[in-house]
């Protein structure tokens, strides 16, 4: 089978199963997750086989696979819309297809196939557990083969965004994702947080949503087309479009179309000002926070402006001061990634820190790609997104044990809480050392995690094109990065457990300890393809493979930044100094965060998200309550539409009953009586002629036979 | 030979009692017996027309025998009915039979 063929194939599994699971094996939940697994895994299979193909292509860039069918009408041509693999989807593919299996995989664990029933279960909320001769264990999730439904259609909608050619279909997997991420998130619906959250997620993202959508209509009318080959590896187009004044701020039609687009990302990959939704997701099941946060949906906003680069960056060459829309990125890049990480420093709940590093890690991709690091984004997007999936569904398989835990000694405590935590490492210890490789890559543990590489890559970049503010922040977000990282595991793992519940904790089994076991050697050794070629002492061991794969997505073959000691120096130092720390500061940590008491006030600001959601509560949702309450309730409805159709029935009525009482009355009701009578009373005076005596009428019939007997005789026989 | 008009003039007065009674008794079974004689009356005519003006055939007496067929017939089913009435209404007597009036 062609290569294109396979590429064409790897959505439908997923999609087969999601139809599969809602229509026909809903009610066995075996069945269900046999199909669900067995779907991503032939993506999987599908993803691997494509992935290798391309990576075996000389000149890829060039020559990607493509494929297309034509599809709407319009006019005389067609939209084309079809499937296209070039490095960066390559790249993105492989590390969608591992996570989403191993996600996959540990769901049947997290949702706690072949537990009991619980008695007092019920769909919609979180599983309370089941009595077991005697003990309190876990049960099984009452919405089991839902999940799977729900995730494989998750799972379609980003395989669908990697996969096509166009900014059409990859918007149509974009939305997919975002329904998904709202059925997901609000999957446990029968909890208040959870149905806000999903409500949350899914308005705030559609905002960004609207603004990409006027992005690509108007790319599409500025070119006629949306494939990205025929847009992005087309000088004459990109120069057209970096050379017209769109009219709007000063900005180029590139500019413009780019800035649009990248509203779009701001809102699925969180970026400030629209990352309030990202925490709240964590209301979901463990394995959608990691679906949402590393497999797919926020992953597939920094992909979507990482493959519109040479758009976002049109008339932009390697040395030359920023446009204004790269500025931006790299603005709201640096930002957020400073500004989540501050905040993920006062976070308890373990699953919001990840979500808050989520952001920030985003915020680094975001600020790398807006200075023109195009192969260090794309880099630590793809490690990212394993060391987080890791992260995340080590949280998931943490919470999993304090819940065994929770049930099993009737203490309780919230189970997310990292304060409730601490010295799981002996109670779970696969948990404790993949946990640890996650968050040694997160922090860029030095030479050995994938992190480590790609967070340097972005720093070298930074300081090799003379960015130093940037760098100052994004060195100052790794410390903290580093720093609420070794802070979680302390928490979590050392030191002695500060409930019973976390003393009775327990390692989960197999099937959610594999898959961290999995993504634990990728977030190793998915560093390892992108190490640079002069780095001192193991650079050019290994072939700097990444960065002349995916750089040959672009038309102008991104510079490797020369080595420089400064950035490596600021990466080791910050990875360093901030894990050691952590350590130091929470290594005693008692129930109370022992920053609370020295920063103050800067501590509650932090912890309460700098009062982002406080904000936005008083400035958007309260005068759109107010607005719809006020004006479309009392003044529009009430007042406008109400006032204009009471006055429409009033006179209504006026005019019915003038007729009524004039016309009606007496002239329509007057004749039909008049009739009426008239006819009964020729009746009344007819039916005497009705006798009933038989002899009576023979005597009319003779007298009239006589009578016309008569009449003829005199009449014809004259 | 007899003329003609005497005979018409018999079937005539025949008739005319007929009606008579059928008009003016009280009694269904006689109004039934005057029908009867109404019938032969035009039996009468039909056998005296024969006679004066196609003797050759025998027309007249084939429809006088049909004449004598309908008027048993309806003997038979005026008789069934009154017998009916009688037994609902204890009476024969026309001018009582008055359920179809006003």
């Amino acid at each position: 089978m062609p290569t294109e063929t396979l590429i064409w194939l790897i959505p439908l599994p997923p999609l087969l199963a999601f139809f599969l699971i809602l229509l026909f094996t809903r009610k066995n939940n075996a069945l269900s997750h046999t199909v669900g697994v067995a779907a991503a895994a032939i993506s999987w299979l599908l993803g691997m086989l494509v992935f290798f193909a391309a990576v075996g292509v000389d000149h890829f860039g060039e020559n990607p696979f493509r494929s297309a069918i034509a599809w709407l009408p319009t006019g005389d041509t067609f939209l084309n819309i079809g499937v296209m693999i070039d490095p960066l989807s390559a790249a993105v593919l492989f590390f969608v297809a591992w996570t989403v299996l191993m996600i996959f995989i540990y769901s049947i664990g997290y949702h706690n196939f072949g537990a009991p029933k619980g008695e007092h279960d019920k769909p919609g909320l979180p599983p309370h557990g089941a009595a077991d001769h005697g003990h309190h264990v876990p049960s099984i999730e009452p919405m089991y083969a839902r999940f799977f439904a729900f995730i494989a259609l998750f799972a379609f909608g980003m395989f669908t965004l990697v996969v096509s050619d166009n900014l059409l279909t990859l918007f149509v997997g974009w939305e997919i994702m975002g329904l998904c991420s709202y059925l997901l998130i609000g999957f446990w619906y029968g909890k208040p947080s959870a149905r806000d959250a999903a409500k949350k997620a899914f308005l705030t993202t559609r905002i960004g949503d609207v603004f990409m959508l006027l992005g690509i209509v108007a790319l599409y009318s500025a070119t006629g087309t949306l494939n990205f080959h025929e847009i992005l590896r087309n000088e004459n187009i990109l120069h057209l479009l970096a050379t017209t004044d769109s009219g709007v701020l000063g900005l180029s039609a590139a500019g413009l179309i780019g800035l649009l687009l990248f509203i779009g990302t701001v809102g699925k990959s969180a970026q400030w000002p629209l990352h309030v939704w990202l925490p709240d997701a964590m209301e979901g099941p463990t394995p959608v926070s990691a679906m949402i946060h590393a497999a797919t949906m926020v992953s597939a906003g920094v992909y979507m402006v990482l493959r519109m680069f040479p758009l976002l960056s049109a008339g932009w060459h390697h040395g030359d001061p920023l446009t204004t829309t790269m500025t931006v990125m790299a603005f709201i890049g640096a930002f957020t990634a400073i500004f989540a990480a501050t905040i993920a420093v006062t976070q308890n709940d373990i699953k919001r820190v990840l979500a808050y590093s989520t952001i920030s890690q985003l915020g680094f991709m975001i600020a790398a790609l807006g200075i023109g690091a195009y192969v260090a984004a794309a880099f630590h997007l793809v490690t990212h997104a394993f060391f987080k999936a890791l992260l995340f569904l080590g949280s998931g398989s943490v919470i999993h044990g304090m819940e065994h835990g929770v049930l099993h000694t009737g203490d309780h405590v919230d189970p997310q809480n990292m304060f409730n935590m601490g010295g799981l490492k002996k109670k779970m210890p696969i948990t404790f050392w993949t946990f640890l490789i996650g968050g040694l890559a997160l922090s860029g543990f030095p030479l050995i995690t994938s992190g480590f590489w790609s967070k340097d890559e972005i720093l070298a970049d930074a300081f090799a094109n003379g960015h130093f503010t940037l760098l100052a922040v994004l060195s100052l977000a790794a410390l903290l990065t580093a720093f609420y990282t070794m802070r979680q595991i302390t928490l979590t793992f050392f030191g002695e457990p500060r409930t019973k519940a976390a003393s009775h904790a327990s390692e989960n089994k197999l099937v959610m300890t594999g898959p961290l076991m999995v993504l634990a050697v990728f977030a190793i050794i998915a560093g390892w393809v992108g190490i640079p070629e002069h780095f001192p002492g193991i650079g050019g061991l290994l072939p700097n493979w990444f960065h002349d794969f995916v750089g040959s997505t672009l038309l102008e073959h991104p510079v490797a930044p020369d080595f420089s000691w400064v950035p490596l120096g600021i990466s080791l130092g910050v990875a360093l100094g901030g894990l050691g720390l952590g350590y130091l500061v929470y290594r005693k940590a008692g129930s109370e965060d022992p920053l609370r008491k020295p920063l103050g006030p800067l501590y509650t600001l932090m912890e309460n998200k700098y009062y982002f959601d406080e904000l936005y509560t008083k400035i958007f949702v309260q005068p759109a309550g107010v607005i719809a309450e006020k004006f479309s309730y009392w003044f529009l409805d009430r007042k406008v539409i109400d006032g204009a159709l009471h006055w429409v029935a009033q006179n209504s009525i006026a005019l019915g009953t003038f007729f009524r009482d004039r016309f009606e009355g007496p002239v329509i009701s007057g004749v039909a009586d008049w009739l009426a009578h008239s006819t009964a009373a020729i009746g009344r005076l007819l039916r005497k002629v009705q006798t009933g005596a038989v002899q009576q009428y023979l005597l009319v019939v003779a007298l009239v036979a006589f009578g016309g007997l008569f009449y003829y005789l005199f009449s014809v026989l004259r | 030979m007899i003329p003609l008009s005497w005979y018409l003039i018999l079937a005539a007065l025949l008739f005319c009692i007929g009606l008579y009674g059928v008009l003016a008794r009280k009694n269904a079974v006689a109004i039934l017996m005057s029908i009867e004689l109404m019938l032969n009356a035009v039996n009468i005519n039909l056998v005296a027309f024969w006679r004066y003006f196609t003797p050759q055939t025998i027309g007249g007496h084939v429809f006088a025998v049909i004449v004598f067929v309908v008027a048993a017939a309806e003997v038979a089913i005026g008789l069934a009915l009154i017998i009916s009435i009688y037994r609902r209404r204890k009476t024969v007597a026309a001018d009582e039979i008055n359920l179809m009036k006003w």
